[in-house]
Formats: C-alpha cells, structure tokens, sequence
C-alpha cells in the first residue's frame, strides 16, 4: 500500500469540502480495527442528503471493493441509494449491488422494484442499465422477473436495450438452467434481429446456452453472414466460430477427394453458383458414371467469401477466428490466403505471437506449402522470448524440405551459439527432426552433432547425445567411429539421459565395437553405485547385451553388476537385474525363455520417428483454448466431422424476405464508394454464385443474394425481375437463333443500367468455351444452329439466366420434386456446363471443360479478392512443338504443347502439356525428366516417371514450368532406361502469361497505371485474312494467353492477362483506323515482355 | 467469457480486481505466481495457464500483468486482443498504464471496466463511445463538478452506440480544424556476421491525429500505394474501396487513432540505413576480450539518422567494460550485462567507434557464442520504403482544416549477428 495515499489523490479535489480526516490512508489500516468506526462514517455520508458527500463515499467503497477489501457491512447504507438521481453515484451503487447482492440476498430484494421502474423509463440508457443490473444480482428468487424483464426487453424498440436483453440471457442461464426452454424461445426471437448491434451478442447467448440447437441457425445463417463486416469485432469472432461449426454440419468437405482435388476445386467454384449443385450432381451421377464431381453449396461459398476481408482487421482475435474458419473449412487452393494475415499477426504483442505461433504450428504440419513463403518471417531474434524461440523452431522444422534444409540449418547454426541454453537444446531437437524426415541432410545434422559433442556447456551436448542416439538408430552400421567417439564421452558427461543414451547405444551396436563395449561396462560397474537410476538401468541392458554377444569377455563383469543391481534401493533396478539374471544365466530351472534370450534383447529395434509435438492436433478447433492446451477446456464444442451427404440446404431458405434493407452502414459505405466498384466486384461473380443475383440490385454488398434466389416475388429488386425479363428475352433468342452481334447489343440494350451487368459477358465466355469444345470461334458462329455451340452473346447471357433460372427452380422446391418442363430446361443448360455427354466429344475435350470450371473458379474468387482475377484461357487452336524427333529419339518422339491450364500444384508454373510416342519396336523404361539446367529463378515440375511405354502406344503428360516472366529456354535431359536426351523448351512470349478477367473500367484504371515506358505502341496494317472483329481476336488468342476484355466500341478490341510468375498485368489494345489500318498498344510492367509480345502480335495480326 | 481480472504489479501484488460474474478469490492468482516463478523473465510467463477449475490468460504490459480468469472455452486471442485494448483505454484515459494512474483513478478504472464487459462479454470497447459515458479526468473538471455537483457519468446513451459509425461521436466541434497523419515505417532486420542481410523487412503504421468538427469524410490517397502490400484497417477504413482504388478512404474517429497499419511488398528490396562493423572476440588467457563497433551511414537516402543507440546483452562471464567512444557515452549495466551505446546523430565523415576491452570473469571458460548488437535508429521526414501520401481530400464538411503529413523511419527489430 505503498502508493495508497496517491491513491486518494484523485478525489483530493473533491474531499476537501468532505471531512478532511478521510483524505488519507482511508483503507491502509486494518479492516478490523479502525474499521467500524470507518464505515460508520461512511454511512452518515451515504445518509446524508448531499449527493457530493454521498458520491465521496460510494467512491471509498468501490475503491475498497477494488482492492479486495470487504465492504458488505454496508450493503443496508448503500442500497438505499439506489434511487438517487446522481447518475453517477446510482452507477456505483449498482456497481456495488452486483458485487455484493448475492451475499445479501434479502436486502439485494429492497431494490427491485427501482430496477422495474427503471425498466420503464423513457430513456434507453436507464433502461438498459436497470436490466443489466437486475439481470447481474444472482438471486434466484427473482428468477421469474428477470425472464420477465428478458422478454419484454428482447423487443424493444431500441437496439441497445435488446443487445443488453441479450447479454441477460445467459446470466439467467447459469442462475437456473431451468429456464432453458424459455430462454431459447428469447434467443430465437433475437436472432431474427437484422441490427448489427444485437447479433454478435445473441450469438454469445446462443453458444452458451444451447450451442447443440443448430436448428435455430438455418434461417438466419445467410443474414448473420451478411452482417458480419458491420458487426462489432467481438461479435464478430464469435459468429464465426459459431458458423465454423455450423457448417462443418451442414456441408460438404471439400477437400473430400483427394485424387480430384484440381478439378474437384475448380468444380466447387463452378457449382458454387447455384444450388442447380445438387440436382446437376444427380443427373451428373447418371451421365458421367461414378464420378460424383464435389458441388460447393452456394451458402458455403457465400460464408468463405463474406468472411475473407476480415483478414484485414485489426483485431488478432478475428483475424485468427477467419483463418480457423478457413482452415477447416475452405478447399485447399484457398486456405493459403490466411497465411499472409497469420505473419502478419507476428508482429503484435508477444502474447499474441504465442497463440497465433502455436496454431501455425499446427497448420504447417497439415499445409507446410501455405507457410514456406513465409519462411524468413520464422527467424529467431536472440531478443524473442524463450518460448517464442522455441514455437518459431517448431514452425521451421515443420517447413523443412528438400530445397530449403540448407538455409534452415544454416540457421540452425547461429541458433545454437545463443546464449540460451534451452533453446540451444530446443535447435538441436529441431536438427535432429530435420534429419530425420530428410534423408539427404542426415548425414550433415549427424556430423554437425558430433561437433557439438565437443561443446563445453554440458547441456549442449548431453542434448546432441540424445539426438544423435536417435539419429544412429537408423542406420548403426555406417557409424561405429562415432559409437566410439561417444564411447569416450562416458568420462566426462554428467547428465543421466546422456550418460543412458551412451550406454544404450554401445549396448545395442556392441558388435560394431567388440573392443571398447567390453571395456565401457568395466568403467560403468566401478561406478555403479553413484549412478542415477536411468544410468543403472543401461548399464544392466549393457551387461546383458554383451554377455550375450561377449560372454568370454563380460562373464565375470555382468555377474558383478547384477549382484550389485540386486541390493539396489529402487525396486525398478532390482526387477530388472533379477529379470535379466533369470533370461540370461543359464541355469538348471531356466525356462524355455532363456533360448530367446537373444533375440529378445538383440531384436532389430524400429528407429523412432521424431514427430512434432503439434501433430494432429488440428482435431480441436484451431485458435480455441482447447487447441492450445491440447485438452478439452470446459465448455469446448467439438468441431463436427462433415457430413457424408449435405443435409437439406432448402433449410436456409427464408420465406419471407427480409432483406429488403441493408443495414444502414452498408447504404452508408455504397452512399460514397461510387458504384462501379462495388458493381463491379460482386457483378464478377454474378451468374456463378447465387448470391451475387443480388448485386445486381446495387446493394453494395451483395446481400440478401438468397432471397432474391427465392421465389419472392414481391421483395425482388429490379436487377432480378430484370433478369426475369431477360430470361424470357433469351427463351426468344433461342428460337429465333438470332446472329451474334445483334444480340449482343440486344442484351446490351436489355440490361442498361447496371454496370455489373455489362459484366457478364465475359463470364460467357466459359461456358462457350465449353460448348464448342476446341472449335475456333469463326466456326462457331456459323454453327450457330447447333445447340451448344451458341452465339457469343447468348453464351453468356444464356448461361446467366440459366443458373438464375435453376437457382430459382431448386430454391423454391427441393430438387427431386422440380416439375418436369424445369428439368428439361436445365438439362438442356446444363449441356452447355457439363462436356462430357455432348457429342463432340475431343480428347481435349476435358482439358477444355475443365478449363471452364476454373473460368468459373476465376470469377467467384475474384469477386472476394476483388482484384482481376485469372480467368481460363481463351479457345484457339494449340500449338504443338516438336520436342525430340523420333530419328533422335531412337524411336521415341516427344511433342509439347502449352495446353493453357493453370498448373495445378503451383499457379506460377506454365503447363506444358508433353505428348510421348514410341513409334519403335521396344518399350521404353522409366521416362523422366533428370538434372535440369534453369537459369536462376526457374523452376520446374516434373511429371511422374513413365514406367513403361510400349510400342505405338502414346501417352500425355503434363508439367510445370516456372518460366519466371522470361523466355529463356528451359533446359532438361529427357531419361529412358537406356538413354538420355538433352531437351529445350523455350516459351513463347504469349504463353507466359494468363489470362485475366477485367472490366472495361478496371482495364481503363489498370492502363492509367501503366503508361510511359511501360506503355508500347505500334501501328499496323492488318493481313487480308485477319479482318473483323473475330479474327483479330482469334489471332491475338491463339498468339498469347490472354482473355477479351468486353467493350462499347467495335473498332477496339482489348485483351488482359498478367503474367504466370510475377503476376504483372498485360493489357493489349487495337483499335482498328481505317479499312487495313490499326494500331496496337501495349501496356506491361515487365517492359521486356511488352517488347516481345507486340512483336508476336504484330506479326500474326499482319499475316 | 471473462470471469475475472486481477492487475497485479512487478512486486507480485494484486492492486486491483474486478469480477463480472460471481467473485473468484484472489487466491486463484498462486497458480500464476507460481508459472511466474519459473519463468526467469516475465515476457516468459505463459500466457494461458491451465489451473485445477480455471484458465488463466494473462498479458504482460507495461510492468503490470493482466491476469483475466476464464471458466470455460473461449478463444484466447479473444481474452489477449481484450486486455491489450484495456490497457489502450488506461492509457488513453490516463496518459499512461501504470499501477500508479491505475490506483490514483480507481474508481473511473471501475468504471470503465463495468461498461467494457457485460457478464464477461465486450459492450463498448471504442474509446469515443466510453469518453461519452465516462469523461476522462481532468483537474478543471474535478474541480467544476465539486462546485456544481455534476457528474463525470453520462446520463444518455453515447450517440455512437447506436450509429453506423460507432467509433466517432457527433457534435464534435473545433475551432481549429485540423488532420495530422503520421506516416511511421519500422525497418526489422537480422544482418548477419558478414554485414550481409538474411531478412530485413518494412513495417508501417499511420496514425492519424484528426481534430475535425462534424462528419467529415477524408480519402487519403498515395503516390504509390502498391507498395503497402498486407494491411489492417481500422474499421473505419471502407475495404471496398481500398480494394477497388487503392485510396484510404474513411470518417475518421475523433482524436488519436491507428489508421492502418501496412507491410511493404516483400518483393522490394529494403534500404538498410546503417552499416555496422563489429568485432567482438573474448580470449582464453587473462580473462579479456575485445571489442570494436564502428556504425556508418549507408543507404540514408540523403536524411540524417539519428538517435543511434547499440545495445549489446554480454554472455554473464563479462564483469566490466573498458570502452572508448569517438561519439556518444556508453554505458555497462554489469547486473543485466547489458552494454548501451548512445551515439546520436549519425557523422557521415566521422563515423562512430566504440572500442575497448572487456574484462571477464576469472576462472570460467570464455563465452562460446558472441553477443548480437541490437540497433536502434530514427530517420525523421523520411519513409524508408518510399511511401507517399498524394492528397487528403475532405468531403461532407465546408471549412478547410489545416492538414499535416509526418513522416519517420525507425529500427524495428533490428539485429546484428556477431
């Protein structure tokens, strides 16, 4: 109490019209000395009708309270003041009300009814206040009031007071849990509250009170997701955590087949867009015979996507909650966004670095790929706390691998002359982890320990004993020197685990030493006595191993130490010597065991597998108390396994629209952001995802998309009636079979006002791909006539209304019930979708389907990432390389061609699509790809080695390479069993980059950007043949891997795309002048890029 | 959630504890002296600690820990990022946390807690929302509220409770208007022996000090915003339309606030502004080393850095040091062996030297590993990534506010190997 008389000083001021005598040292003294006569004193100023003196004293007693002390003897003085009309000394007599009332529970009643009245009053703060308090008195025999006094504040018109009702809900609870029933009724009514104020604190009440009614969720889920980023951050963690668990129940796993996980993900963005998913998938099941393609549901999609921004908030604790969510939840090609957030986390408080270490521990065991990137960010400081040091170890050693072992135990090195020697000992069980999942260091970590054994600190090396103990285990023959070496150490180590990992270690290899083991057992039996436990239990294992082994030699030796062992004070050692006395010493009573004496101590044993302490811990929900403990913490909800069949998504269906409103932040936020942006990120998404119907309404946030999808007519906003129409419109088209440019305008002219809905085109352009399969596109408008191969324009906005349309249909009935006529359109839709059952089937065919899908896939992230996302690449004829001749390849040929797909393990990699033929008359072995020769920053991926390949046969396979934004060539030797041929690739500029998805205002936006040198512009005069809209656009596609970017004018063109490795945009403009006359612009980052591919433009442009 | 909070101080006493459910005795609290104990600092000190009945999450902040009692599951960043943002509010209230504000402002801290957790819960953590309900003490007001009998306690809901901007109040009114950004970057680093760098990243902050009357509404725009490559907003910032076109933009909160805070692109290659020479060796015979640390100047982008400080924490064999410098004082701690070299301005000509022997302890083997120099630095007017503000436009006011843009370039973590 040494400050205690500082303490007083803030109501110096004040107190000096009090009684002087009180101004020091008021609470210092002896509670029970000094004290009643205080706390009389205190009781004249509670009864006194002075609100300063009364204020004076309630502030005593609530800094009393604040320090520990008792002050219950006053309640009667105290609760008297309850009805004062300072606002601020009824504050802390409430204050001191919830402290004590449950002590004084009959004198806590005389208050009541200031509380009812306070209920009643007109302003909204009193009435919150007096249910706060009246709900925090723990007495039970007001029960019936408060529920009462819940259910009248649950509708009030206020917020705030219905936030406060819901904060009361599970105080009452944990009062009587008898009021359970009651309580959920409360509940049910506050979670159909559209406020954010309310939601965050209902879902509090919620988990406490009955986390197990999952039911109660169904109707609100898509509003709770849709009100997350305007709810208050701690309500915010705690919807998402509920909705982590509530769809871990409710959906899919998408990560469920491995085998397909590339198209499997692709395929979730396709489906992501309408609940179409399940009925498709039905229908699917027929068509495609057992290959149960996975379907996001739309309401899974919309939940990862309206929780990603929150990756950016400030707050550690809804950034963590985002990046569980997306752990357990999100495919695998998605998870990695959290990685960025999490590194970011790191830099916070230590206290946050704990937690956000320990649960990137975990991650990285399961995603190591997510973190690797981020691998410097895990360096040690020397000034980091110890148990930093030793999580950021743990999360190094868990991103070992192959290519970055060599940095990390360059690390290593510097970690281990730190002057922290639990660390030190940490690092060198990290070398010892490191060398045992990565065969090709073992030997270097080995030799790296044995150096430590040197070391003088003894810690150090009694620490590298025991790794290297383990690392020895795996393969003993090689490294008798080093037995030897720590032979000798016996002299001189101390520390018992040490000392019994020698002993161990001479005792199971006493072979490869037949010299020195002898020996070591004499030292240890001299020294028998003085061991510890651990050591003496060795030195018998080593006794009995060597008289097996040794027995001319060890006889007498192994006697002694037995004999020694057996008056041992631990009972252990005495069992055990008596044990081994029994198995080994051949008497006249030995029993059939001693013939295995051998084998049963000289068995091969398994080498241990140094497994981190974070394995599999990913069973607890990441970022909870229980995860980091590693045990269920009270109260813990278990992280549902997912479902086998997703449960009845119709569920989440609400009858009535609510959403006729968005909340007033979000008018607020789209009142400034000018539409296009916002029109334009959610319009991306717009026929993929059912959500985005919505946006078309302009509601900046894409909110309330599920309703619109429902069949309320009434509600719908103008962007879906006007889809309605459209859809009609389109019906029309087909029949008339319309040309193309006419109804491109036509849809145009249909769809004026939104922004986003100029959009869509493009989005088209997918589907379309998909139908014509690999057909150009001159063709395909001449095919017009054929079903699939529509139109560009009713491509697009057909496939729009279609996944509107089915979405509709499935959303208003469940699937299996669909009236006939709906069936049959969406089968015909779906035609369009789904490739395989159309006739043209092409080998490419599921190359380009596929290609479609993460079209799809481009969209619906895009919409989230906001940025121009990549989109598949454009149809167009592909270009086959000759790769090795079949002359040179003694009857082997090789072509390549860039097939355009993302390279599925790793999106900065070209693809390149390698065709392999054995035209000769022997089988070629082992096909591989062997010592690749990059230039710096390149990388490849090899596909997986060709076992055999019999004559005439031909096989495709497809690798990855990671050109790094040049056109150097990539060069490799091509191995059979017999040959091996040094092979170049060298990339086109075109195929070096992807295509990317952009409106024409991101495209204006994004070229702004990139003038000056970045900016190339040549005229030309186009070829005879390449005139028309159509050609330009087929020569430029199948030049470079670029997508149209949809425009006004017809005599511009414009195509983007960014480039595989670094991402940088290129955006490619012709306007076309004059009959043969045209100029091209290119914009690029990457100067020498646009150099290359304005040649390669012009070029094929000018055929 | 939050079931309890107990403030205890360095010495080991709680000075303060609050409950918001049925009281849990302080004597809860041993199990965390006892994790205390073993830990030899107290940034060692677990922060969650599991106890028989209850979880213990604590914070270590500012000499007082935070020791916050939990009864049942609850996310543990939840419980640390909630402490963190008390100890803000005390020291937004106080001017600092410190157990001696805390003690002197018992009651208003009382206060604050009662309105920051309903049932251990959150209600209002935004610091305007709280000023409204609960002023901030100043001697003008304790001396009007004695004379008047007013109070320091709101009587109406805070304006922001209900609004769709909580986190300003309204009616605010100055007469001078102004809007202060304080563009801060943090070079954090890791340079190894040979001077060359293993990481070296950029951290920004900008904080803004916004004096402005009514609901204005600011864009802060950049020359290159491409360079702010990972971000965390304050939630005022609109997301959509930093994503869209990369402006910040906002109605800012009243008073002192973090805007956002940024990492520089990775991609870009980090300007170190110093570069230092060292050499510290200890030697077998006579129980001595040497030491020579010589700070220059390097990429400085033509500022001035100042504010130099070394810190060196010795191996515990090094008793005293025998230094001289050409620049600044030095000073070693023999107790915590830490060695402190305050230099100062940086001479481009001259560079600083700080050199000298170290006497070691008899008898005890020389120090394997060599100590590494922790740098702290300040460059003023500059940030080291590059980072421009464009332009600060306001909207939906009429007066022009008088605007400011600082910028600073400081050490983060910024570590020599030796």
């Amino acid at each position: 109490m040494s400050s205690s008389s500082a303490f007083n000083d803030d109501k110096g001021g004040s107190s000096s019209i009090g009684e002087p005598e009180y101004g020091h040292d008021p609470a210092s003294g002896g509670i029970f000395s000094s004290d009643y006569k205080r706390h009389d004193d205190l009781k004249e100023m509670l009864d006194s009708n002075k609100d300063s003196l009364k204020l004076e004293a309630m502030k005593r007693i609530v800094a009393m309270i604040a320090r520990g002390k008792n002050a219950s003897d006053l309640f009667p003085a105290v609760v008297k003041n309850v009805a004062c009309k300072n606002i601020e000394v009824k504050k802390l007599v409430y204050v001191y009300l919830v402290r004590y009332a449950e002590e004084q529970q009959d004198l806590a009643l005389l208050s009541i009814s200031t509380f009812q009245r306070g209920l009643k009053d007109p302003n909204q703060l009193i009435r919150a206040s007096a249910l706060r308090v009246l709900s925090s008195i723990r007495v039970t025999i007001i029960v019936p009031i408060m529920m009462l006094a819940i259910r009248e504040a649950a509708s009030d018109m206020s917020p705030y007071v219905r936030k406060t009702a819901a904060h009361a809900i599970p105080k009452l609870y944990s009062l009587d849990p008898d009021q359970k029933d009651q309580l959920i009724e409360v509940i049910e009514k506050l979670l159909a509250d559209k406020t954010t104020l309310v939601a965050g604190s209902v879902v509090m009440a919620f988990e406490e009170v009955c986390p197990e009614r999952i039911d109660l969720i169904h109707k609100n889920y898509r509003k709770l997701c849709n009100l997350l980023i305007d709810v208050e951050e701690w309500g915010q963690v705690v919807i998402i955590n509920m909705l982590t668990r509530y769809a871990r129940t409710q959906f899919l796993n998408p990560n469920a087949n491995e085998s397909l996980l590339e198209e499997g993900t692709e395929k979730a963005f396709y489906g992501s867009d309408e609940d179409e998913g399940k009925e498709e998938k039905v229908e699917a099941a027929a068509l495609v015979a057992k290959r149960k393609p996975y379907v996001m549901d739309p309401d899974h999609r919309l939940l990862l996507r309206n929780t990603k921004p929150l990756l950016q908030s400030r707050n550690a604790a809804v950034v963590m909650a985002v990046a569980q969510l997306y752990f357990h939840l999100a495919p695998k090609a998605e998870v990695g966004v959290i990685a960025k957030a999490l590194v970011r986390l790191m830099r916070s408080h230590s206290e946050v670095q704990y937690v956000v270490l320990q649960n990137v521990a975990t991650m990285s065991i399961k995603r190591r790929g997510m973190f690797e990137p981020y691998l410097k960010s895990f360096y040690i400081r020397s000034t980091d706390p110890t148990q930093i040091k030793v999580l950021k170890l743990e999360v190094l050693t868990n991103l070992a691998n192959e290519t970055n072992i060599s940095t990390i135990l360059r690390e290593f090195q510097t970690y281990i002359k730190s002057m922290d020697k639990d660390f030190v000992a940490a690092t060198i069980q990290a070398i010892g982890r490191c060398a045992t999942s990565i065969g090709e260091v073992r030997d270097t970590c080995l030799n790296g320990l044995v150096q430590l054994l040197s070391n003088r600190d003894e810690l150090v090396v009694a620490e590298s004993v025991v790794v290297i103990k383990k690392l020895l285990q795996m393969q003993p023959e090689r490294h008798s020197d080093i037995i030897k070496h720590m032979a000798k150490l016996t002299d001189n180590i101390q520390v018992p685990m040490a000392r019994a990992s020698i002993l161990w270690l001479i005792g199971e290899y006493c072979e490869h030493i037949p010299k020195i083991a002898p020996d070591v057992l004499r030292k240890m039996a001299k020294s028998f006595t003085n061991e510890e436990d651990i050591v003496k239990l060795q030195v018998l294992n080593l006794a009995a191993k060597l008289y097996l082994t040794n027995s001319k030699q060890t006889k007498l030796l192994t006697q002694y130490v037995l004999n020694l062992a057996k008056y041992d004070q631990n009972y252990d050692i005495r069992d055990r010597a008596r044990f081994i006395r029994q198995l080994i010493v051949p008497t006249d009573k030995s029993g059939a065991l001693s013939k295995y004496a051998k084998k049963l101590f000289l068995a091969l044993k398994p080498a241990p597998v140094l497994e981190s302490p974070f394995k599999d811990r990913d069973h607890f929900q990441l970022g909870s108390l229980s995860h980091l403990l590693n045990a269920k913490a009270g109260g813990y909800q278990e992280l549902p396994d997912w479902p086998e069949v997703a449960p009845d998504p119709s569920v989440r269906n609400v009858e009535v629209p609510e959403w006729t409103k968005c909340s007033s932040r979000e008018k607020r936020k789209e009142k400034k952001v000018e539409k296009p942006f916002y029109s334009d990120s959610e319009g991306e998404s717009g026929p993929t995802e059912s959500a985005d119907s919505d946006s078309d309404t302009g509601s900046g946030t894409g909110s309330g998309s599920e309703e619109s999808g429902s069949e309320s007519g009434s509600e719908e906003s103008e962007g879906e009636s006007e889809s309605d129409k459209e859809e009609e419109e389109e019906k029309h088209k087909r029949k008339s079979k319309s040309r193309a440019k006419k109804s491109t305008q036509e849809s145009e002219g249909s769809e004026p006002s939104s922004e986003d809905e100029r959009k869509k085109p493009p989005k088209g352009k997918g589907p379309k791909a998909a139908s014509d399969s690999e057909s150009e596109e001159e063709e395909e408008e001449e095919e017009s006539s054929s079903e699939s191969s529509e139109s560009e324009s009713e491509g697009e906005s057909e496939s729009d209304t279609d996944t509107r349309m089915k979405q509709k249909t499935c959303a208003s009935k469940p699937p299996p019930r669909q009236p006939k006529k709906e069936t049959e359109m969406s089968l015909l839709d779906l035609d369009d979708f789904e490739p395989t059952p159309s006739p043209q089937v092409t080998p490419v065919n599921n190359f380009v389907s596929s290609s479609l899908v993460t079209d799809l896939e481009g969209l619906s992230l895009s919409d989230s990432a906001l940025s121009p996302a990549a989109v598949s690449p454009a149809s167009g004829p592909v270009k086959s390389y000759e790769l090795l001749h079949r002359i040179t390849g003694e009857g082997l040929s090789v072509s390549y061609c860039f097939s355009r797909q993302p390279f599925s393990h790793d999106p900065h990699m070209v693809s390149v699509q390698m065709q392999f033929t054995n035209n000769g008359d022997t089988e070629a072995r082992n096909l591989r790809i062997q010592e690749p020769k990059l230039q710096s920053g390149m990388r490849i991926a090899e596909f997986p080695e060709i076992d055999v390949l019999p004559p005439g046969e031909t096989v495709t396979m497809v690798m990855g390479i990671d050109f790094s934004d040049s056109t150097q060539a990539a060069n490799f030797q091509l191995c059979t069993h017999t040959r091996k041929f040094f092979l170049t690739i060298q990339p086109p500029v075109g195929e070096l980059m992807m295509p990317v998805f952009m409106t024409e205002n991101e495209f204006k936006k994004e070229q702004g950007q990139l003038t000056g040198m970045n900016e190339i512009t040549e005229k030309l005069t186009l070829g005879e043949t390449c005139q028309g809209d159509a050609a330009i656009v087929q020569r430029v596609t199948s030049t470079a891997s670029l997508s149209r970017v949809p425009c006004g004018s017809e005599m511009e063109c414009r195509f983007a795309g960014k480039t595989v490795t670094s991402g940088s945009l290129v955006l490619v403009t012709i306007v076309t002048r004059e009959q043969l006359v045209a100029q091209l612009t290119v914009n690029c980052e990457k100067m020498l890029i646009g150099t290359m591919l304005v040649k390669d433009i012009l070029q094929a442009l000018s055929q | 959630m939050i079931h309890s909070l107990f403030l205890i101080n360095s010495a080991g006493d709680i000075f303060l504890e609050k409950h918001w459910k049925s009281v849990i005795s302080r004597s809860v609290c041993d199990y965390f002296f006892e994790a205390q104990e073993k830990a030899s600092t107290p940034e060692n000190v677990p922060p969650v600690i599991s106890t028989p009945h209850h979880y213990l999450i604590n914070i270590y902040r500012d000499k007082i820990f935070f020791v916050s009692v939990i009864q049942t599951e609850v996310p543990p960043l939840f419980v640390i990022e909630f402490l963190h943002r008390v100890a803000e509010m005390f020291q937004d209230y106080f001017g600092e946390c410190s157990e001696a504000s805390i003690k002197d402002n018992v009651v208003i801290v009382y206060e604050l807690l009662e309105e920051m957790l309903d049932n251990g819960f959150p209600l209002a953590t935004e610091s305007n929302i709280l000023k409204e309900l609960i002023k901030p003490p100043t001697v003008l007001r304790s001396v009007v509220n004695t004379i008047t009998g007013s109070t320091n306690v709101g009587e109406t809901l805070p304006t922001g409770q209900l609004s769709t901007v909580p986190w300003r109040r309204t009616g605010v009114k100055y007469t001078n208007n102004e809007a202060y950004f304080d563009v801060v970057e943090e070079i954090d680093a890791i340079i190894d022996k040979s001077g060359t760098t293993v990481i070296a990243e950029i951290q920004g902050v900008i904080d803004a000090c916004v004096k402005l009357s009514g609901m204005p509404d600011l864009t802060l725009s950049f020359v290159n915003p491409r360079l702010m490559d990972d971000l965390s907003f304050h939630p005022c910032v609109r997301f959509k339309r930093w994503e869209a076109e990369r402006v910040l933009s906002f109605i800012p909160p009243d008073g002192n606030f973090r805007l956002v805070s940024y990492h520089v692109n990775a991609q870009n290659l980090v300007a170190i502004p110093v570069y230092v020479k060292q050499n510290i060796s200890f030697f077998e015979s006579g129980f001595s080393g040497r030491l020579d640390i010589t700070v220059e100047p390097k990429q400085t982008m033509g500022k001035i850095v100042e504010g130099v400080v070394v810190t060196v924490h010795m191996p515990k064999v090094v008793l005293s040091a025998n230094l001289t410098p050409t620049q600044g004082t030095y000073n070693y701690d023999p107790v915590t062996k830490v060695l402190a070299w305050d230099i100062g301005k940086l001479n481009q000509q001259k560079p600083p030297n700080l050199k000298g022997s170290l006497s070691l302890q008899s008898g005890a083997p020389k120090p394997e590993e060599n100590p590494s120099l922790n740098i702290d630095l300040k460059i003023q007017q500059l940030a080291i990534s590059g980072l421009k503000v464009n332009r600060l436009d306001m909207f939906g006011e009429k007066y022009k506010p008088f605007k400011g843009v600082k910028y600073l370039t400081k050490a983060g973590k910024f570590q020599v190997r030796t």
